[in-house]
């Protein structure tokens, strides 16, 4: 009887242990990727890179001007696009959205949500690119905002929910229009959370890759055309990391470091819009 | 018509874009795949042989890479992760869960260019010359192992993904494990279970279908992962027993021979890969939000 109490005991130590030990390997990771980004990067970030053009192979220096500025103008695009969709979809799911449309949408968001983004990029291709005649900046827009669009929707679907009935009650026993109630009181009660969930859609967004390959393509020079290739700061990666040349391979360390710098500055951002405590909506 | 109802008609257009997004995406792979499917009937899926120059297009290499690559990465990443929310909601003292769930998603943060960069200078090298030679020195007669280290090749992919779902598996399950009623830990206790014994017999159980889920959620962002897969997996269109060999995967073709595609029937095998990869990701996914959702159909332990 001592003994199997022992045992129990032993086993539970153990699987605590074992539990404590994942947790260890998993954030193993995170420290060598984060050690190896921050030793390999950080030799050549300075104002040229932000500053200068790629330069040609076995030139040092140079910068990614051209991939900083595209990926910025692609996600504004996208932004542009999933925006009015995410928003007010999200507002239909949560107001109007218990039927059977409501499920649909629900369903159809959640399942384009999984959709591998180098699927969302060959529809892409075929949709945009094809017709057209050629690769462009728009498409790669429009690629990104197929991936950020359910995101939007599902999370200001969540967020609106959480706004109390008393509110909008409230606001039609004062004789707002129910109309005038979810824009003017319900959307802005929420907003916190909302642009919370749109700044996590941008962090995602920002890094995407597969879905520009064949889309914007990339482009080594300067260029702000939107019907035009474009340059984009993971897809520079991308070319340069797969690259034979030492100087782009570094160069590849330097993006990747700036890269991650945006996602973590948009990923602490919408930490810290859920912590500070709402202040007093007076909108 | 009422502000009211026309509010409703405008927001329910925006809304049903997306349903219109997931038919049009479907369509447009099948509508871009006919040749290939008309061509190849169905041994398109079944045919080993990919060889563009010759004309001869069979997925079957790439759907056996996406397929392996990504249940070895679920081997690997759903102990930890389950073990990672274990800690997480059953031991963890409240001061470090806040930083350590933030670390976990920083993970998932990262983007998958970057995992690639990472998996080609640093993890790949590390397996050419410390891991690999050792499994094959002393386990070398397992077929697992076979085969020169090259370094580059499944295992490689398999461990980047593992990495890259790892985040997610511990997230979701640690939202299932947050969902389970503390009576359901207290019953247990107090019939003198000790700690592990309450979450095997009354925290686990409870949240099986959600766990699952998290399973499947995983297992469905590991099958459609391009970027770090293409840089690391080696892009050779062979099916081979060794974890050590290069292989290919639906994502990674698409992505290094899309561009280059020349020729109607070349392009439409690739949408064709394309097609396959978003039915299967489509049913994992499915299978996922069946899974997640019935958790809030279980009795709430009365």
């Amino acid at each position: 009887m001592q003994w199997r109490y022992h045992m129990r005991k032993i086993i539970d130590w153990s699987m605590s242990g074992a539990a404590m030990m994942a947790t260890l390997c998993g954030l193993i990771p995170l420290i060598l990727i984060s050690m190896h980004l921050l030793r390999r990067g950080i030799s050549s970030i300075n104002l040229d890179f932000f500053t200068h053009m790629p330069q040609p192979v076995g030139e040092p220096g140079g910068g990614m001007a051209n991939a900083i500025i595209g990926t910025c103008l692609m996600v504004g695009i996208a932004t542009a696009i999933a925006l009015p969709i995410g928003l007010l979809g999200g507002l239909y799911l949560s107001e109007f959205g218990e039927r059977r449309t409501g499920a649909a949408v629900r369903f159809a968001a959640d399942m384009l949500n999984g959709i591998p983004s180098i699927v969302i990029g060959i529809f892409v291709y075929g949709f945009v690119v094809v017709p057209l005649g050629h690769f462009s900046a728009m498409a790669g827009g429009i690629a990104l905002s197929i991936i950020m669009m359910p995101m939007i929707l599902r999370n200001t679907e969540e967020m609106l929910r959480l706004v109390p009935h008393a509110l909008r009650e409230a606001a039609l026993a004062l004789g707002i229009p129910y109309w005038k109630t979810l824009l003017r009181v319900v959307l802005v009660t929420a907003r916190r959370g909302i642009v919370t969930g749109i700044l996590l859609a941008l962090a995602r967004i920002a890094g995407e890759t597969a879905p520009l390959l064949f889309t914007a393509l990339g482009n080594q020079f300067w260029s702000l055309r939107l019907d035009q290739p474009m340059a984009a700061l993971p897809l520079q990666i991308f070319t340069y990391a797969i690259s034979p040349f030492e100087e782009w391979q570094q160069q590849a360390w330097s993006g990747a470091l700036v890269l991650i710098g945006i996602v973590v500055i948009l990923s602490l951002l919408s930490r810290w819009m859920v912590r500070v405590p709402q202040v007093k909506t007076d909108g | 018509m009422s502000a009211d109802r026309i509010l409703k008609w405008v927001t329910a257009s925006f809304a049903m874009i997306v349903v219109v997004l997931l038919c049009g995406i479907g369509i447009m792979l099948l509508v871009k795949s006919w040749p290939a499917i008309h061509t190849f009937t169905w041994h398109f899926p079944l045919t080993r042989l990919w060889d563009p120059v010759q004309g001869a297009f069979g997925a079957l290499p790439f759907i056996y890479g996406t397929v392996v690559s990504s249940l070895l990465a679920l081997m690997m990443a759903l102990p930890l992760g389950l073990g990672i929310a274990i800690f997480l909601v059953e031991l963890c003292p409240d001061r470090l869960k806040g930083t350590i769930a933030f670390l976990v998603e920083l993970l998932a943060a990262i983007p998958s260019v970057i995992y690639g960069l990472w998996g080609i200078f640093f993890l790949v090298p590390w397996l050419r010359e410390t891991i690999e030679p050792w499994c094959i020195e002393h386990l070398g007669v397992v077929p697992l192992f076979e085969g020169p280290p090259y370094g580059i090749g499944m295992c490689a992919a398999g461990l980047v993904l593992a990495i890259m779902i790892l985040p997610i598996i511990a997230s979701i399950s640690r939202d299932v494990l947050e969902t389970v009623p503390n009576d359901q830990r207290e019953a247990a206790l107090a019939l003198g279970a000790t700690r592990w014994e309450m979450i095997r017999t009354a925290v686990l159980p409870y949240g099986r279908s959600g766990l699952f889920g998290a399973c499947f959620l995983g297992l469905g962002r590991a099958l459609g992962e391009t970027m770090a897969v293409t840089m690391v997996i080696g892009n050779r269109p062979e099916i081979s027993t060794s974890l050590f060999h290069p292989a290919a995967t639906m994502a990674s073709v698409v992505a290094n021979e899309f561009t280059e595609a020349t020729g109607e029937l070349y392009l439409s095998a690739l949408f064709g890969i394309g097609l396959v990869l978003l039915s299967i990701t489509f049913l994992v996914n499915l299978g996922a939000r069946w899974l997640v959702l019935s958790i809030g159909r279980l009795p709430q332990g009365t």
